[in-house]
This record gives C-alpha cells, sequence and structure tokens, in this order.
C-alpha cells in the first residue's frame, strides 16, 4: 500500500503531506524515485528532508531539515490557497464513493459515537491542491455509501458539484488501500477499483467495500514491491 | 503603554486567568505553553472558554480537570497517537461536565487569529465549501461575495481572546520576547489577545538577531515568566526535543478516568509548580 502511494509522486511533486500513512508514503518517494519533490507540512515546514519519519506534522526534524519555515498562516493562504500545492496527500476516518472524506466524527455531530480528531487542514488542502491522493486501508467500515459528516470534499454528490461550488483543485484523483487502487470514473466520479494488488481478489475488495464496488475496463494488477522498495521502507521505518 | 511583567507563572495566572475567560494557549506542536495549562488548572479556574487551533494534552488535561466550558479548534488530537481521550469523553458523554464545540479548520482558525491582529471584524478565505462544518458551525462560518470579482468566498469572525498564553525561547530583562523555529500561530495569537502571557526558557540581557525569528515587543506582552522546559513534553528548538515517549504514554492514563484524575492529582494539583512536577513526572 505505501509503496504503491510511494509510486504515484514524481520529481515535480510538491506535496502537503498529513502525517501518519501519508508521510511515510512521500518520505519513501522522496528516497526512491522522487528525490526532488517537495515536501509542506501544515507546521509551517517547506520542502522538509527528514532523515527519521516524524511522529508529528511539528516534529523538529521536519524544521531543522526544512528550506523554509513559515508561519501557520502563511502555509495555508500563501502556499496552499494560493494554488501552489499540486498534491495534497490525506487519509481519514471514512471515504465515500465520490471521494468525500470523514475525519470528524462517526454517527451524529451532536450525539457522536465517536469523536474522531477533525477536519484539521484536509477542507482546504481537498478544495485547492491540484489532486488529492488518500490512502487508508479498505473495510466495509471505513469505505461506505455515504460519509456520517464530510470533512473534506471530493466530488461532493457527484459530477459537477465541484465546480458548480467553484473549487479550484481537482479533487480526489486516487485512492491507495490496502487490496488495490481506486481511480475516479471520468464520467461518474464514483470511485471505482482500477488496480488490485497481487493476489488479491475482485470477490475480496467488494467485500471491503460499503458501496457496490465495480471496476475498471482495463482493471490490472498492481507490481509487487521490488525488494529494493521494501528494504528502502523498512529502513526508513527503522530511522 | 505599559511594558511586561517579569513575574512568577503563579502570579502570571493569578492576574490574569479568571473564572469565565476565553483564553489560548497557542502552539502548533513546538512551544507548547504545557507548564501554564498545570497552573490554571492548580488554581482551580472554571467555565474558561479554551481555544486553539491543535488542542492536545495541554487542553486534554484542562478539559479532564474541569476547567473549560466550551473549547472553539479545528483539530483535536493526541499528534501521531490517536484521539484525544478526555476531549473524546467530554464530547461524547458529558464527563466531567458537557463541552460546548465550536469547530473549524485550521485555515479558517489561522484567518480568524490574523483578523483578530489585525483589528479587523473578520476574515476571508477559499475554505469550508462542500463541508459539514458550515452548517454545523453556522455561528462562525458565513459566505460571502467579493465585492471586485464576485466571487463567493467564506468569512469568518476575528478571534479575539481575554488572554493569549504562548512559550517562547528567550526574553530580555525588559520582556522583549524571541520565538525561533515553527513559530506557528503565536504572533497572531498574542497579537489578537486583549492580555498575553509567555513562558521563556531563559531571560537574557540582551536578544541577539536571529535569522527567521518573530520579535513580540514588550509593550504588547502582559507578562514574561522564567519557565525553562516549560513546553514539556513539546518542545523549544535549541533547547529541547519533542517528548514522544510522553505522548504515547499519554494515551494510556487518558484513556481511563480513574488513571486519569489520579495522575493529574499526584502530578499537577499534588506539586507546588512546574519544577516540582518534573521531578514528580520523572519519579514515575
Amino acid at each position: 500500500m505505501i509503496v504503491n502511494a510511494a509510486r504515484a509522486m514524481s520529481n515535480d511533486t510538491v506535496c502537503f503531506v498529513g502525517i501518519g500513512l501519508p508521510s511515510t508514503a512521500a518520505n519513501l518517494a522522496r528516497r526512491l524515485h522522487a528525490p526532488d519533490c517537495v515536501l509542506i507540512y501544515e507546521s509551517g515546514c517547506i520542502g522538509s528532508k527528514p532523515t527519521t519519519l516524524p511522529l508529528s506534522i511539528g516534529d523538529g526534524e521536519l524544521a531543522e531539515t526544512s528550506d523554509a519555515v513559515v508561519s501557520v498562516p502563511e502555509i495555508f493562504a500563501y502556499w496552499l490557497q494560493a494554488g501552489r500545492v499540486n498534491v495534497g496527500f490525506l487519509g481519514g476516518a471514512q471515504i465515500d464513493i465520490f471521494g468525500n472524506i470523514n475525519s470528524t466524527v462517526i454517527g451524529p455531530y451532536d450525539k457522536p459515537k465517536t469523536r474522531l480528531p477533525g477536519a484539521g487542514g484536509a477542507p482546504e488542502i481537498a478544495a485547492s491542491a491540484g489532486a488529492v491522493y488518500v490512502i487508508m486501508r479498505q473495510s466495509k467500515r471505513a469505505f461506505v455509501p455515504k460519509v456520517d459528516f464530510r470533512s473534506s470534499m471530493g466530488f461532493g454528490d457527484g459530477p459537477g458539484h465541484r465546480e458548480r461550488l467553484g473549487l479550484r483543485g481537482g479533487g480526489v484523483q486516487l485512492v491507495v488501500t490496502d487490496l488495490g487502487i481506486m481511480r475516479p470514473d471520468p464520467t461518474t466520479c464514483e470511485l471505482v477499483m482500477t488496480a488490485l494488488h497481487p493476489g488479491v481478489t475482485r470477490e475480496q475488495a467488494i467485500e471491503a467495500t460499503g458501496w457496490a464496488l465495480t471496476f475498471s475496463a482495463d482493471c490490472t494488477e498492481t507490481e509487487a514491491p521490488t525488494d529494493y522498495e521494501m528494504a528502502t521502507l523498512n529502513a526508513l521505518r527503522a530511522a | 503603554m505599559s511594558r511586561a511583567v517579569l513575574c512568577s507563572l503563579r502570579d502570571a495566572i493569578a492576574a490574569n486567568v479568571h473564572d469565565g475567560d476565553t483564553i489560548a494557549l497557542e502552539g502548533f506542536t513546538h512551544l507548547i505553553p504545557h507548564a501554564a495549562a498545570q497552573e490554571i488548572i492548580r488554581q482551580g479556574r472554571r467555565d474558561l472558554t479554551l481555544v486553539r487551533m491543535t488542542p492536545d494534552m495541554a487542553y486534554d488535561w484542562l478539559i479532564g480537570a474541569g476547567c473549560a466550558r466550551k473549547l472553539v479548534f479545528s483539530w483535536g488530537g493526541n499528534p501521531g497517537v490517536g484521539s484525544l481521550q478526555r476531549f473524546r469523553d467530554a464530547v461524547e458523554k458529558g464527563w466531567p461536565h458537557p463541552l460546548e464545540i465550536e469547530e473549524h479548520s485550521h485555515a479558517g482558525m489561522a484567518a480568524r487569529y490574523t483578523a483578530g491582529a489585525s483589528g479587523l471584524p473578520f476574515g476571508v478565505l477559499r475554505g469550508y465549501v462542500g463541508t459539514d462544518l458550515i452548517e454545523h458551525t453556522k455561528q462562525s462560518i458565513s459566505m460571502i461575495t467579493c465585492p471586485f470579482t464576485g466571487e463567493e468566498l467564506c468569512a469568518v469572525p476575528a478571534l479575539n481572546p481575554d488572554l493569549t498564553i504562548i512559550h517562547a525561547q528567550r526574553a530580555d530583562r525588559a520582556g522583549n520576547v524571541q520565538i525561533c523555529g515553527l513559530i506557528g500561530i503565536q504572533k497572531e495569537a498574542v497579537l489578537a489577545a486583549r492580555r498575553s502571557i509567555v513562558t521563556v526558557e531563559e531571560i537574557v540581557d540582551t536578544l541577539l538577531p536571529t535569522p527567521g525569528a518573530v520579535v513580540l515587543p514588550s509593550w504588547v506582552v502582559s507578562a514574561v515568566c522564567h519557565v525553562p522546559g516549560g513546553a514539556h513534553p513539546s518542545f523549544a528548538m535549541g533547547f529541547s526535543d519533542r517528548d514522544n515517549a510522553f505522548y504515547k504514554a499519554w494515551d494510556a492514563i487518558s484513556a481511563d478516568r480513574n488513571a486519569f484524575t489520579a495522575w493529574i492529582d499526584k502530578h499537577i494539583l499534588g506539586t507546588a509548580d512546574f519544577a516540582e512536577y518534573r521531578l514528580s513526572v520523572k519519579s514515575d
């Protein structure tokens, strides 16, 4: 999953990175094929090159290895809102068929079953980044027909919704899971499975999805992680 | 024009924190004023409206200890670890009493502090559009039309806390404050507030110019308190590293009401000040 997420990044990527799996994937990409990609963390770090994986978005390691450290208002206004970020890399507790993400609450807002940390930087990342990549483990609880709370806008209610609201970013373009890869159908904006990891069956993917999952006509198999990719990932985690 | 008073943290909190106040203890992972949060608990302040972009352990203490009536925030978790357990318990089950929440995004909170610091009634951003936050935070998110382009934008009201508390690397004897490294939202939060307290790692004769540093002149600060290590388990670049093990250990302590209360009783209410607290947690 992490290797496949890392592969989606290129040397030209300016990536606004969420903590956790997105940060692991982005830092792996920087050690593999994308050494010049720019990692931006919402704590104000631009061009971070951490030698170890940070626990928080504001570990000292991120600041000390950055090209620039700016204030929080500046990172959101000058860098994200102004359109200087081409990939936003997010996780979440729930995602739905239109790529909307919930990181706020499970159950009703006023009577929550589980209160989650909240939206943080995600709403504006999802609105303004050129594209949004999501990395999440696939299960019926997480991949739901409709999110309990829309913390971040994917394609909203469907085709044309982003345009009607005047959102400038491209929305969710890629969802990497432990079972495979989903992308939005260009016509319906619905997430469809476009690749499965080696050994994963269509039945397994359907079983782990809360909506009637479909597969693209050219649904393929992802390339298994190479020994070098896995060794680099393990070294990164051990650092 | 008044200048910052150099005083003990106990005196600064006693003079500047009152029951019912709206207070912001800011710090974006770095320089979080944990010692000040403890002193507020020791002094038994109640009905506070707590403001912060990223409420983490310090606010978990304050909420669990019953100091807070309301929370204005954008992300409430234990960074890299998971949930903020006392915050969750207060929102989900009303323990120790119900907590009103006013929820934003980071960009929105940043715009609110910036407007507050600028003396404007509201901030403007391309934000919230398409999210359910608009419906649930009606009192402080509103759509407006740009008078020049006709574009629909989002307005959020200025934040002007009664008091902002931050931690910084150093101050001079006149009370001028210098902040280095991840500067977060601290400058805006101090300038937006009616009063401010800054705890510092060291007090020096002269502040040396440092690239990228923010200086808050003495005359925008109410009180400066010398509290070495006062950000722990957060950190102060140049003085300490983030104590990630402490954040991880907090998850188990805070998950249980009794374990939490015993921890607060022993380490915060059972100690006279931050120096004693440091010895107390070290002995665990």
